[in-house]
């Protein structure tokens, strides 16, 4: 009997542990796999120019268009993710302190909004801009992708200025602020650290995501100068080239692959250094 | 100086409850919008034929979801059958057994995988799963492109694995330790204080999260899109292939416009998938809220 028990105990502690350490494995087999195959067609030219005549076809040129897209799309969109995210975080944590249940209500929601799909964003977005008679373009992009990551930014960032203890609003209050000049002085200053986390992470999810933009932001070979002009986005690019029969053209979509996994990777790392780096300031 | 100060305070505060009132009204104002927009399709055709016939011939007019409704599932549950297992023995690994190191590397490695953008994966599926699923095919002696509800299923499972894993740590990390201690006091192994205080413990904890991880799969777009091979059609086995429901709006948003009721339709399917998401979103996170208030 007892043997049975040890047995079985080994058994499913190494299976637990075969499957943690599997998802090591997976992770550096997929970044492995897209490096590999996209390494022999990266090049500098990929990263600096756009697309040129023919380029669909084999031709010279690189994904620059989808670069600058992609980063003005998820800069633009985190400005008012951050106009719009952050007061309503504070709110959240200042303003509603005392009402315990208000506040639990609220998170709910924002947590079951952040598991509406992409798909229904870009949908929406959709029907917005015929709402409005625009065309897809940048600006149409940046209000969906904003929609998208909102309620990304205040979770994240209300996740830290949750955990700021009380005594901290009440010395703040008793000195004579006002609940505003707390917010955005005393607790903002503290939740500094998860201010940066939820920027970083809403910037990531901006540049990565391709369902919201696909209908919003539409697809051109230049660099988009105003906001009405239609705009690239790097995981549209790899998508598109990634239909294409033509092999080249195939092995610059994982060389695209490489380029936006290089630059999700850097958000991520940057996200933990400097939100280690801001929260070492904070009062204990 | 007091007055400037309360009137900017007046000023902020009204910033700061408009903006997170927006946030709020969100998913009315989306679901109000595809609903306007699904309304021409609603008023021709009942709410049931829609979702059960299986007639698709947008220019004849004839719109079934059946197909897409049958290809969202079929994916979403064959990728629950690979997470469920690997998160909850992963989660109960990292939460009672693995060392403090490990914990410490599995944090970015969970991250990452999670932000990792979803055509990144659909690049990995084409590239690694589709050849291997065409090549099971032929072992098991059917034909296959590879392109498939099981391609479809096993990249989704990659990417909905870090979702479900960090919640059910979640979850876990709340046990307290005192249960577990006093079970192996009692002489249980620690597998069985893991199976019986646990595991046990918390199953509504465990059943949200794998709730909340179906709900994140059935809303997936791009990656499953690349994989799943896109034919209109009920997928019979797991090598067939199939046409979930946002792929069906990604892929035609270009004609919608062209053909009359389309672009009701799809946006129909877009509210479809926004009330079955918002709810199976609602109902676990209650869940979830009311067990972790006790």
């Amino acid at each position: 009997m007892k043997r049975i028990k040890r047995v079985e105990e080994k058994f499913y502690i190494g299976l637990s542990a075969l499957m943690t350490y599997s998802l090591i494995a997976v992770l550096a087999f997929i970044i492995l796999v897209i490096f590999v195959k996209g390494f022999g067609a990266l090049s500098w030219d990929m990263v600096v120019k756009v697309p040129k005549g023919g380029y669909y076809y084999g031709g010279e040129g690189g994904v620059l268009n989808a670069i600058a897209g992609s980063l003005y799309i998820a800069l633009g969109a985190t400005l008012i993710a951050i106009v719009i995210g952050m007061p309503a975080a504070l709110y959240l944590n200042v303003h509603l302190i005392r009402y315990r249940r208000t506040q639990n209500t609220i998170r709910y929601f924002l947590d079951a909004l952040w598991g509406i799909p992409s798909i229904v964003y870009g949908a929406f977005g959709f029907t917005l801009m015929l709402f409005f008679g625009m065309n897809a373009s940048l600006l149409a992009g940046i209000i969906t992708v904003a929609l998208l990551i909102s309620p990304i930014m205040v979770r994240t960032f209300d996740e830290v200025l949750s955990t700021i203890p009380k005594g901290l609003h009440e010395a703040s209050l008793a000195l004579g602020s006002t609940r505003s000049e707390t917010a955005f002085r005393i607790i903002f200053k503290q939740g500094f650290s998860g201010f940066i986390t939820a920027i970083l992470l809403s910037f990531g999810r901006g540049i990565g995501d391709a369902a919201s933009v696909l209908f919003t932001a539409g697809y051109t070979d230049n660099i988009p100068v105003n906001l009405d002009e239609p705009a690239a986005t790097l995981p549209l690019a790899i998508f598109f080239q990634l239909g294409s029969p033509i092999p080249e053209v195939r092995d610059r979509a994982y060389a695209s692959a490489i380029i936006l996994t290089v630059i999700i990777l850097s958000i991520s790392l940057g996200a933990r250094f400097l939100s280690k780096r801001y929260s070492k300031t904070n009062l204990k | 100086m007091q007055f400037k100060r309360q009137i900017a305070d007046r000023l902020y505060g009204s910033w700061m409850i408009v903006s997170l009132a927006t946030i709020l009204a969100l998913p009315l104002v989306i679901g109000v919008g595809l609903y306007i927009k699904a309304a021409p399709m609603l008023e021709n055709v009942s709410f049931f034929s829609l979702i059960f016939s299986s007639e698709w011939a947008p220019s004849a007019g004839n719109f079934g979801f059946r197909p897409f409704i049958a290809g969202s599932v079929h994916v979403t549950l064959l990728s629950f059958l690979f997470t469920a297992p690997v998160c909850l023995l992963a989660a109960i690994y990292l939460t009672q057994f693995s060392t403090r190191t490990l914990v410490k590397i599995m944090h970015p490695v969970i991250d990452v995988l999670a932000g990792l953008p979803s055509v990144i994966y659909g690049v990995w599926g084409i590239l690694i799963i589709v050849p291997l699923v065409a090549g099971a095919a032929a072992f098991f002696g059917t034909a296959s492109s590879g392109y498939s509800v099981l391609s479809g299923g096993i990249v989704l499972a990659v990417m909905c694995i870090p979702y479900t894993l960090n919640m059910l740590i979640e979850v876990f990390n709340t046990v307290p330790s005192g249960l577990k201690e006093a079970s192996l006091s009692l002489g249980a192994t620690r597998w069985e204080a893991v199976k019986h205080v646990v595991i046990r413990g918390n199953y509504p904890g465990i059943i949200s999260a794998f709730g909340l991880g179906i709900a994140k799969a059935f809303g997936e777009t791009i990656a499953v899109m690349m994989v799943v091979g896109n034919v209109v059609k009920v997928p019979g086995s797991p090598f067939d292939a199939a046409y979930p429901l946002p792929a069906l709006i990604a892929n035609n948003y270009g004609e919608m416009l062209s053909i009359p009721m389309y672009d009701s339709a799809l946006m129909f399917a877009a509210l479809l998938l926004l009330m079955i998401i918002l709810f199976i979103n609602l109902f676990f996170r209650y869940l979830i809220h009311k067990t972790k208030r006790q």
